[in-house]
C-alpha cells in the first residue's frame, strides 16, 4: 500500500493561508494530576482526597455528552494523551498549519471557577494560571493566556486579577457563562472593577456549572439543545450586564462572548431598546439605550457561527453587529473546530477579512 | 482515464481502510464486506481528513414514533471534526445528500496478470501475476 494512515498531523501545503488570530484555543491537562505541582501542599491533599465538586447536582461530569470523545476532533489526540495537552502537537497541527500569529487560550476544564469549595476554587485558579505560564505562554510567544478566576467569590476573583495585572502572559479575564446568578449582579462587580483597573477584557466562554439548566425552560434532553442553548444563556447574562448597569458603572469594561453564537445579538438589542424606551423609569441608572452599551462594550467570537439558509444574509448579520466587534476563533482542539479557510459562509472583502481574522483581536488584546 | 494500482487486495480486509495517493489526491479506500469503495479524503464541509473518521451504521426512525432501525453497520463514515455523516457507497452526506457530498472513486479488483499491459500506473507498487490488486480510476 503506498500511503499509511497519518499518525502525525499534516498540513496541506498546497493552500496559501493568511496569518490569523485565534481567540479560542483550549489547552488541557494531559492528566488531572498534572496540576498538583502547581498547588500548595494543603490543596494537593484536598484534590487527591476529595476532588472538585462543581456547582451541579448529583453528577461529576458535564451536563451533556459531547459530539465526539472529550468534545474533541478525532484527529487531535496526541500520542501522549488528551487533545490540547501537548504543545508540540498543537503547534504542528494548528498554530503552524493555520498560521496563528496570536492565540488566545481559554482554559475551561477543569472549571476552577465553578468549584463549590470557594477556597479550592481560588487555589485551583491560581494553579491553572501558573501552569499556563510555565507550560504554554513561556514556551510559545504566539500564545496568550486568560486569567482563570474563582468567579463565584468576587473579592477572591478580583485578587487573582490584581495578582496577574501587568503580566505579559495574560490578556483577558475568563469567566464561564453559567454562573450562580446572572453575571450583571453585584456579587460579580469586584471582577469588573479589577478588570477595568488592569485594563483587561472580560472573556465569557459558553458552558460552566451554574446549577441551573442551560435553558430558561428546564433541563433539555439532548446535547444539540445544549449547543443552541448557549445563545439564550448568553442573552440572559448580557441582558443582566446591561440592565444592572455594569457598563455604566465600569465604563472601561470590554466583554468578549466566546463560543455563544452571534446572530442573536441584533435582535436582543432591538428588543431591549424597544422595552427600555417604555420602561426607562424602572432603571434610571441607565443613561443610554441598551443597544449603545452593547455596541460600545461587547465583542463576539465567531465559532460556531450561524449559517443562514441564504448565505448572503450573513452580510446582514455582520452589518448589524459591526465587523469591528467580531473575532475569529477556531475552538481548537474541540470537535466543532472552525477552519479559518472555510468557516465563514460568505466572501468578505479584504478589509473586513483582515479585521475579522487578525486586526480586531490584536487591537482588543493590546497586541497591535 | 488512467488507472492507478494501489496494492494487493488481500492487504485490505473487510472493515479496514487505507489511504492512497491517486493522481496527487488522497483517496480513502474502504473494504465493506469484500466490496471496495474510494472517497476523496477531504470533507466537503470544512476539510477534515475523512480517513480519520469513525464508521457507524445507519440509525433511522421507524414507521411509528419510538421505533428505530439500525442497518448498514460500518457503511456510514463520520467526519472526525464536525461529525457529518457520509454514505461510503455513494459519498453523499446523510444530512444534505444532493448538496454536500465527497467525490467517489471507482475501485476494482484486477488480477496481477492483467496489469502488465493497459493504461495502469503503479509507480511504487510491485505487481506479480499471482495476486489480485486494487485499482482506482482517476
Amino acid at each position: 500500500m503506498n500511503v499509511e494512515l497519518p499518525t502525525r498531523p499534516k498540513s496541506d501545503s498546497s493552500i496559501v493561508r493568511p496569518i490569523i488570530a485565534d481567540c479560542d484555543i483550549h489547552p488541557c491537562l494531559a492528566n488531572p494530576a498534572d496540576i498538583l505541582p502547581y498547588l500548595p501542599k494543603r490543596w494537593q491533599e484536598h484534590a487527591m482526597t476529595y476532588g472538585m465538586l462543581p456547582r451541579h447536582g448529583y453528577q461529576s461530569g458535564p451536563a451533556y455528552p459531547k459530539g465526539q470523545p472529550d468534545a474533541a476532533r478525532l484527529d487531535s489526540w496526541p500520542p501522549s494523551g488528551r487533545p490540547g495537552s501537548d504543545l508540540s502537537f498543537m503547534q504542528a497541527q494548528h498554530l503552524d498549519a493555520n498560521k496563528v500569529e496570536l492565540g488566545i487560550m481559554t482554559v475551561i476544564a477543569p472549571a476552577a471557577g465553578a468549584a463549590q469549595n470557594l477556597d479550592y476554587s481560588a487555589a485551583l485558579a491560581r494553579a491553572l494560571n501558573e501552569w499556563q505560564v510555565a507550560e504554554w505562554t513561556s514556551k510559545d510567544a504566539r500564545l496568550k493566556a486568560s486569567i482563570v478566576v474563582p468567579y463565584e467569590d468576587g473579592a477572591a476573583a478580583a485578587a487573582e486579577i490584581d495578582h496577574w495585572a501587568g503580566h505579559e502572559a495574560f490578556v483577558q479575564v475568563l469567566l464561564l457563562s453559567r454562573t450562580a446568578e446572572p453575571l450583571g449582579q453585584r456579587r460579580y462587580w469586584p471582577i469588573y472593577e479589577a478588570a477595568q483597573r488592569a485594563k483587561l477584557p472580560i472573556g465569557v466562554h459558553a458552558f460552566g456549572y451554574g446549577g441551573y439548566p442551560v435553558t430558561a425552560g428546564g433541563w433539555p434532553s439532548y446535547y444539540i439543545e445544549e449547543m443552541v442553548g448557549h445563545s439564550q444563556c448568553c442573552q440572559a447574562l448580557l441582558t443582566s450586564m446591561v440592565i444592572e448597569g455594569v457598563f455604566e458603572r465600569y465604563p472601561g469594561t470590554r466583554m468578549v462572548l466566546i463560543e455563544a453564537g452571534l446572530a442573536w445579538l441584533p435582535s436582543l438589542s432591538w428588543r431591549l431598546d424597544k422595552h427600555w424606551s417604555r420602561l426607562r423609569s424602572e432603571t434610571p441608572h441607565l443613561r443610554r439605550a441598551p443597544s449603545e452599551y452593547i455596541r460600545g462594550h461587547v465583542w463576539l467570537t465567531t465559532q460556531p457561527m450561524e449559517e443562514p439558509e441564504k448565505r448572503k444574509h450573513f452580510h446582514d448579520i455582520v452589518e448589524w453587529i459591526g465587523i469591528d466587534r467580531l473575532l475569529f476563533a477556531t475552538d481548537y482542539p474541540h470537535w466543532d473546530f472552525d477552519d479559518p479557510l472555510w468557516a465563514v459562509p460568505v466572501k468578505l472583502d479584504d478589509a473586513a477579512r483582515r479585521a475579522l481574522f487578525l486586526d480586531n483581536a490584536k487591537a482588543l488584546y493590546g497586541r497591535s | 482515464m488512467p488507472k492507478y494500482v494501489i496494492g494487493p487486495a488481500a492487504d485490505l480486509q473487510p472493515g479496514q481502510r487505507l489511504i492512497a495517493e491517486v493522481a496527487g489526491r488522497k483517496v480513502v479506500i474502504f473494504n465493506l464486506g469484500g466490496e471496495f469503495f474510494g472517497l476523496f479524503n477531504r470533507c466537503p464541509h470544512q476539510g477534515g481528513d475523512l480517513c480519520m473518521g469513525r464508521t457507524t451504521g445507519l440509525v433511522e426512525a421507524g414507521p411509528e414514533p419510538g421505533q428505530y432501525s439500525y442497518s448498514r453497520r460500518g457503511e456510514i463514515l463520520r467526519c472526525p471534526w464536525h461529525g457529518w455523516e457520509f454514505d461510503i457507497r455513494t459519498g453523499k452526506s446523510r444530512a444534505e445528500p444532493d448538496r454536500v457530498r465527497t467525490k467517489r472513486y471507482e475501485v476494482e479488483v484486477r488480477p496481477g496478470k492483467d496489469l502488465f499491459d493497459g493504461p495502469y500506473q503503479a509507480e511504487s507498487v510491485p505487481v506479480v501475476i499471482e495476486k489480485d490488486y486494487l485499482v482506482v480510476e482517476a
